[in-house]
């Protein structure tokens, strides 16, 4: 593969409090070309803060350390803060676990939409509202003009994840973190909104960071698969050599899903092994 | 058959269901409305006969003879039993009529229209004042939430919270007026300037526009700017303090972290996304805070011979003019009701949920 | 009472008995609850600043005959409007020759007699009103909120106004006033508090032992509701000054010669321009009680409020 759109070298971040400081990330390297990378970890593993320390979204107090944080050659960690909102969504965009939280409850959808795209380009008005209605059509929205005047609490989860899904494409990223898409949807509308998000990031040749805790999902849309625990990276692999991890807590989490084609009279349960927090992170370079 | 109708047409019930559901909320909110009201008016009432002045002396006077006496005793019904008088105490307020006042010998009535817009100038200065800089100042101490702006902006809010209003007055007049020579003195205008502008508004300020007078105008402004200040420096301790709370809150949310992605300015993202979500609280705690500085001002009145409601209700409490006091009280008490209703009904427009 | 003035040893004893993580009886409990509030006031400055101001309010009171450097309502018609520091009158004195010092220091008893007298009757009103309706719900909640509200619907200082107006000037009127306007924030505040707690398990539990409705309401359901209603009534303190001077100002509160600070403000208001210090004094002290009243209030809800007691 050529150069890597992604390349980050000895990530931390940290969280003081009073009493002591919280490790959430503690010393990762990986890197992302224009290819589908899962993050996969249980909840408190880090992987969400990886996403968001990238693009510079962790609030004080907390703090974050790295050797290298590269994207497409520039040095992010140098940017000012206005160079660092040319990057947000133009370059590096997130999607958010849950649309019923992460839109303007007040404004109206097409509103946010075409705000994505102004802000990143000269467009008019009416050319913003216009491109915003073709990208309501490329997540296979029915009737966009009506969605585009409507407001967050009358569109479902579903709809809600497409609409930010748009919103997040519209300035044209080259690549996205995708923080747990579809945990907050209903089952059956998450492999819509997960196959529309494939097209699309197929579609234009962009890099995909999938965050998710369901190991399976991970598996079956990525290319390559980052495991994470206690905030450093445990293992690393091609999704398709998933079945050969090595790694007791991969091993572990593998153990605890069901299969329909090797069924299993009782699941195992994943023990854990102090050991593990301790490990030195594996890097995860593509 | 019901259910062939229901479902033939499942759009026209749903509607129909909802506007049965508005109408219904309609008339809840009217009967709670109603019943504060009545509510309100018991109490003056009964504040008004515990009073210590016998109101057939107010009107037949010290020497009448006993057959006077007894005579106005009946036709001011004061014979009859309690919810009798108070029915008929209903009846009269129903029909705008709130008595004679004894010191100015005009109807009470008018009487308040004639004093209410030199308040209602006076407060809503004040809350423009309080709304123009309180919100920026909240939003501003939320933004550096625990760095020394947020310290500044609660302890400005602190100190308001804690100077009594007439002697914060006092101070003013004594500094801007008696010392620096700033701003006019006591009154709504010079002397030499009162009733030369016709009354078309009773809002001095805008009279004097619409009449073309700049310099009466200038004048107007020079004495309501104190006083004005002064009730807006109240509400805006308030508006800050409620800014402050309610942009914290918001800017914690999910969408914000949106708007941030997006590649926003930070700018953008408190004023134009946090703000637009706090303004909807805000509705009500502006509401609240501009009835309190129509109360307020009773204090800010006086210190300032500003001939207002406050002035009148006060002057009409020291000298126990009855029907003054109770219509005062009354007309305060629904306009702090109406300004409820107000902002509920504003709420539901603003917010695209509520609707 | 031996504990706290013993040795070092003991002091540390004392120390860990109030740190003490095991505590061993109700009253244990509750002493390293009070002790740990105390050090968060302390840690917090504004507040500890206004709690100082209230014992220094509490102490002047006390000890005003000491503090006073003349009798307060004795007339001195040679020496009538002198400026600060003269003749040994640190504030000055009034038109009627009074020493405005004594005067103030004097009308620190008057404040405190309408804070304390107030914070003991409204507050408990309102609880009363507030737990009675939430706990037993139904129509006696329907109808106890609408009083509430018709109440909450009344500007607070007309109404107050319109009752000393009825009831006649005076400061006990005063108080009684401001107490009738002031009870309805409590009884919602504490009703709020019931609804809450009123399914809990252990209320449940104490029912099932066989507790009355009364018992369950003073001895389970008040407890409950202090926290929120002490800093409630810590914040309105500063209003409650600020009412009764308003009364005091406008003749409707304490009565002249009594050295209200209000009442003195009203009475130099006449000499505003050329003698502002009789006024302006008495004006100080207001603000800087209920400044003092204020700071702990925010204090307090500060450490009380968990939602911020965990950063």
């Amino acid at each position: 593969m050529s150069k890597p759109l992604l390349e980050v070298e000895d990530l931390w971040v940290r969280f003081p409090s009073k009493r002591r400081v919280v490790e959430a990330v503690r010393g990762i390297s990986f890197s992302v070309g224009r290819e589908r990378v899962g993050i996969v970890g249980e909840s408190g593993s880090g992987k969400s803060m990886t996403g968001r320390a990238i693009l510079r979204l962790i609030r004080e107090p907390g703090e974050v350390e790295a050797k290298k944080i590269h994207f497409d050659g520039q040095d992010l960690q140098g940017l000012s803060e206005k160079q660092m909102r040319d990057v947000r969504g133009h370059k590096i965009s997130l999607v958010m676990q849950d649309p019923k939280f992460s839109l303007n409850p007040v404004m109206k959808v097409g509103d946010q939409i075409a705000e994505a795209y102004r802000v990143h380009t000269n467009a008019s008005k009416a050319e913003a509202k216009k491109r915003s209605i073709e990208m309501l059509n490329a997540v296979q929205i029915r009737n966009p003009e009506r969605v585009y005047d409507s407001y967050p609490h009358e569109v479902s989860g579903g709809m809600g994840q497409r609409i930010m899904i748009a919103m997040m494409l519209i300035p044209e990223p080259d690549l996205l973190i995708a923080d747990e898409p579809t945990s907050a949807l209903d089952v059956t509308v998450q492999m819509r909104v997960l196959q529309i998000m494939d097209k699309l990031v197929k579609e234009r040749g962009m890099g995909l960071i999938f965050i998710s805790h369901d190991l399976n999902l991970v598996a079956s849309f990525c290319d390559r698969v980052i495991i994470m625990y206690g905030g450093r990276i445990v293992e690393t692999c091609r999704a398709d050599e998933l079945q050969n991890a090595k790694h007791p807590y991969t091993r572990g989490l593998l153990n605890a899903l069901p299969d329909i084609h090797k069924p299993k009279d009782q699941l195992s349960v994943l023990e854990r092994d102090p050991k593990w927090i301790e490990d030195p992170s594996v890097d995860a370079y593509s | 058959m019901s259910n062939a109708v229901d479902t033939a047409t499942p759009k026209r019930r749903g509607f129909s269901a909802s506007l049965l559901k508005r109408l219904k909320s309609l008339v809840t909110v009217l009967f709670s409305v109603l019943l504060t009201l009545v509510g309100l008016l018991f109490i003056t009432f009964i504040i008004g006969r515990v009073m210590p002045i016998d109101p057939v002396l107010a009107i037949v006077g010290e020497r009448a003879s006993q057959e006077i006496y007894d005579a106005a005793y009946i036709s001011l019904g004061l014979d009859k039993p309690l919810f009798v008088q108070f029915g008929l105490f209903l009846k009269q307020i129903a029909q705008g009529d709130f008595g004679i006042s004894n010191l100015t010998a005009r109807p009470v009535s008018e009487d308040i229209i004639r004093v209410f817009p030199a308040t209602l100038e006076l407060a809503s200065l004040g809350t423009v004042f309080g709304i123009v800089f309180g919100i920026p100042m909240g939003v501003v101490a939320a933004v550096n939430e625990g760095k020394w702006q947020d310290q500044v902006v609660r302890f400005v809010g602190l100190f308001g919270y804690s100077m009594p209003i007439f002697w914060i007055g006092l101070v003013g007049l004594i500094i801007f007026y008696g010392i620096l020579g700033w701003v006019g003195g006591p009154g709504r205008l010079d002397i030499y300037y009162e009733d030369v502008i016709p009354v078309v508004t009773g809002l001095v300020l805008i009279d004097s526009l619409i009449e073309g007078d700049i310099d009466i105008f200038w004048n107007a402004f020079s004495h309501i700017i104190l006083p004005a200040s002064i009730l807006g420096y109240y509400s805006l301790a308030y508006i800050s303090r409620m800014t402050r709370s309610f942009m914290l809150e918001q800017l914690s949310q999910e969408y914000i972290t949106t708007a941030r992605v997006k590649g926003l300015s930070e700018h953008t993202v408190v004023w134009r996304h946090a703000l637009g979500n706090v303004m909807i609280p805000l509705i009500t705690v502006i509401a609240l805070s501009y009835a309190n500085l129509l109360e307020g001002s009773v204090l800010t009145e006086i210190i300032f011979a500003w001939p207002g409601l406050g002035s009148y209700l006060t002057t009409a409490l020291l000298s126990a003019d009855m029907n003054a006091v109770i219509g005062g009280t009354v007309v305060v008490g629904m306009i702090f009701v109406g300004l409820n209703l107000l902002s509920d009904f504003l709420y539901k427009v603003v917010d695209p949920r509520a609707r | 009472m031996t504990l706290n003035s013993g040795t070092p040893a003991l002091k540390q004893g004392l120390r860990a008995w109030l740190t003490s993580d095991a505590p061993e009886s109700r009253f244990h409990a509750q002493m390293v609850q009070v002790y740990a509030g105390w050090q968060s006031l302390c840690a917090n400055k504004l507040a500890f600043i206004g709690f100082m101001i209230i014992v220094a309010l509490i102490l002047v009171a006390i000890f005003a005959p000491l503090l006073a450097t003349h009798d307060p309502s004795i007339q001195d018609l040679k020496a009538t409007l002198l400026p600060p520091q003269t003749d040994g009158h640190i504030f000055g004195t009034d038109d009627s020759g009074r020493d405005i010092w004594s005067r103030v220091v004097y009308g620190s008893r008057i404040t405190l007699f309408i804070v304390a007298l107030v914070a003991f009757t409204a507050p408990v009103f309102g609880l009363l009103v507030g737990t009675v309706s939430g706990y037993l719900g139904g129509w006696v909640d329907t109808v106890l909120m609408r009083i509430t509200d018709i109440f909450l619907a009344f500007p607070r200082l007309v109404l107050a106004l319109a009752f000393v107006s009825a009831l006649g000037a005076g400061i006990e009127n005063a108080v009684l006033a401001i107490s009738l306007t002031a009870w309805p924030p409590y009884a919602r505040i504490a009703r709020a508090e019931t609804l809450t707690i009123r399914h809990s398990d252990y209320i449940a539990a104490i029912q099932l032992q066989g507790a009355g409705r009364i018992r369950i309401i003073v001895g389970h359901i008040w407890p409950m509701c202090m926290s929120s209603l002490i800093v409630r009534v810590t914040l309105d303190m500063a209003g409650i000054i600020l009412t009764a001077a308003g009364l005091g100002f406008l003749g409707l509160g304490a009565q002249p010669p009594s050295p209200e600070w209000g009442a003195m403000i009203s009475a130099g208001r006449t000499f505003i321009y050329d003698h502002w210090w009789i006024a302006t004094m008495p004006g100080l002290a207001i603000f800087i009680v209920s400044l003092g009243f204020n700071l702990l209030g925010d204090g307090l809800r500060d450490i009380l409020d968990p939602k911020k007691a965990e950063s």
